[in-house]
């Protein structure tokens, strides 16, 4: 069983105070602290369980720059065999669509039996990568994935709907799969194993490599562009409660007796 | 005629809400450039639910199947790259839904359409479209434009459009042929599973006391389920603590969980995701404790505390137990 894992390094926003750059198309990243997408990182601890189980090799992809090599480490500790990374000044500013057509070339050259990715990234959201992936590759594919069991030559998945309803398929392999928080618990890993993993290659491949030409990569390779970002528009907003814990309790205890909340 | 094509989502026999947010939006932009609105209805044993479409499209492309009577994205790729090579609409809407998600990119991919996915807001100049989209969990939005010409594609975020009330169109039904076969599908269908019914039903508590991943560890479940339980209500949480298995799923308000309506909602460490809002948002009064001012939560709350919630329930659990004691 050959798995690879496409994965992004992100910021961690949710409990940062986000602010607009310079630029206006980007929010300020400096003090930010990066991390392995959570999406992707039971993407790669369902990968690394199947390899457990089932034999074969897991390798790990991801598009960007050196600091990328963070996650693919981070990858490699968990358990995953190689990595890769997909690097070259064309590649700014590729959307969705023209990341998945980078990752497709990559992946072409790899023999493999399984793909998995996150759902989606938690920077742009864009929930497009690895079905259009798939689309590329001509395998078939399912989104949304919070269970899954390998059988020989099929892949038997659950899939996510709404108001806890699942629908189940199953899908012949090679195959592509998007997977849903939840699905796993990624494993730790330790500061000592991801210096186990320091010394380990990752390969790096560019626009040449993969016979991209620049016009086909990038923003002139890409759909769509984002023009600017602004921050949301707060509706009517919350009554704020201050003061002290104590009075701000009082304050609530307040409301809740008012509104029936204390019965 | 210019055309916009809604891809109709339905479920088990019935319609689902996006349909409709994205039929209402999809005829004021079509109206915009005097366009035609136009519906794709794919199923088995469907009549009724095109009959249903007629006042919201001009033309419903019903195609019946009985591959089609589970959702299937291999199915639904074939049947919609033959109606939208035909019918060269300049839009599709699909909804950013299990469904859309699940095969949007795909087809946009196939047909290579430029897409762009969970767009909230979507305007049309002349031939211009102007897409806002969330980026960071919601914490920004952004302004996005197609670069290429038409056609284009777009995936609707449920509940981000409005529902008008319009005069009825008699829209007429076309039977549009099935490009299905018997040919093997890679992918089957096999079943749907429900729910596990838990101990407890959320949707039924008047109260509750909802947590989020800012309680930080599941050895703090102890002391929201007191305050909880000293309240009189229940407690609920977002997704993230069922990811992390620190409450079961039949706990979870938001999409992929439970809606809930209480009359108090009580959200402590939760940031506010739009899956999480909207699973709650029809609850009498919210409030919120979360550190972050900028929190989402605070802009559907009545009252907003901007704290450290570990120094706030303390106080307000032992102030409702001494009320109790009186």
């Amino acid at each position: 069983m050959n798995i690879i894992v496409c994965i992004k390094r992100v910021p961690e926003t949710t409990d940062a105070d986000v602010f607009i750059d310079k630029s206006g198309k980007d929010i300020d990243k400096s003090g930010l602290v990066f991390d392995l997408n959570e999406w992707d990182s039971y993407a790669i601890e369902e990968a690394i369980q199947l390899k457990e189980k089932l034999g074969g090799t897991v390798t790990v992809i991801s598009m960007g720059g050196e600091e990328s090599n963070e996650s693919l480490r981070k990858c490699l500790a968990m358990g995953a065999d190689d990595a890769i990374r997909l690097t070259d000044p064309t590649f700014n500013g590729s959307d969705g669509f023209t990341t998945a057509k980078i990752l497709g070339e990559a992946i072409r050259k790899i023999p493999y039996d399984l793909i998995l990715t996150g759902t989606q990234a938690e920077d742009d959201g864009y929930g497009q990568v690895g079905i259009a992936l798939a689309e590329l590759l001509r395998i078939p594919h399912a989104a949304l994935i919070n269970r899954l069991e390998v059988q020989d030559k099929k892949v038997k998945v659950h899939r996510e709907l709404e108001g806890g309803l699942e629908e189940l398929f199953e899908i012949d392999l090679p195959a592509l799969l998007t997977i849903q928080t939840g699905i796993n618990e990624p494993r730790y890993v330790s500061i000592m194993g991801i210096r186990k993993v320091a010394k380990k290659e990752i390969k790096t491949l560019g626009a040449s490599d993969l016979n991209l030409k620049a016009e086909a990569v990038g923003l002139s390779g890409s759909d769509i562009q984002l023009e600017k970002i602004f921050l949301p528009p707060v509706g009517e907003g919350a009554e704020m409660l201050e003061g002290k814990p104590e009075e701000i309790a009082s304050k609530v205890f307040d409301i809740l007796k008012d509104k029936g909340g204390i019965a | 005629m210019k055309e916009i094509i809604v891809l109709a989502e339905h479920r088990r026999g019935e319609l689902r809400d996006v349909t409709w947010e994205m039929l209402s939006k999809g005829r004021q932009l079509a109206e915009s450039v005097g366009a035609n609105i136009g519906v794709a209805l794919l199923g088995k044993g469907v009549n009724h639910l095109a009959e249903a479409l007629t006042p919201k499209a001009n033309k419903i492309y019903l195609i019946e199947d009985e591959h089609l009577e589970f959702y299937n994205s291999e199915t639904y790729e074939k049947v919609l790259v033959q109606l939208i090579t035909e019918r060269k609409p300049f839009l599709t809407m699909i909804g950013h839904t299990a469904t859309g998600m699940d095969f949007a990119p795909s087809l946009a991919a196939h047909l290579k359409m430029p897409l762009a996915t969970d767009c909230i807001g979507i305007d049309l100049q002349g031939e211009t479209f102007s897409l806002t989209r969330q980026l960071y969990g919601g914490k920004v939005n952004a302004l996005v434009s197609f670069i290429k010409k038409e056609p284009y594609m777009v995936t609707v975020r449920s509940g981000a459009f409005p529902v008008f009330e319009k005069d009825p169109l008699d829209g007429e039904i076309v039977l549009f042929p099935s490009p299905l076969t018997n040919e093997g599908l890679a992918r089957r269908f096999l079943q749907y599973m429900e729910a596990a019914v838990g101990e407890v039903d959320i949707t039924q508590a008047d109260i509750l006391v909802s947590v989020g991943r800012g309680i930080k560890d599941p050895e703090n479940i102890p002391m929201m389920k007191e305050l909880a339980d000293a309240i009189g209500g229940t407690l609920s949480c977002s997704r993230p603590v069922v990811d992390k298995k620190w409450l079961p799923k039949d706990r979870q308000v938001g999409t992929s969980g439970k809606t809930v309506k209480p009359k108090v909602y009580i959200a402590i460490g939760i940031s506010g995701a739009f899956q999480h809002i909207a699973g709650m948002k029809g609850a009498g009064t919210v409030i919120a404790i979360n550190k972050d001012p900028k929190a989402p939560i605070f802009s559907v709350a009545q009252y907003g505390i901007v704290a450290d919630l570990f120094k706030i329930v303390p106080v307000l659990k032992n102030k409702v137990k001494e009320f109790r004691k009186r």
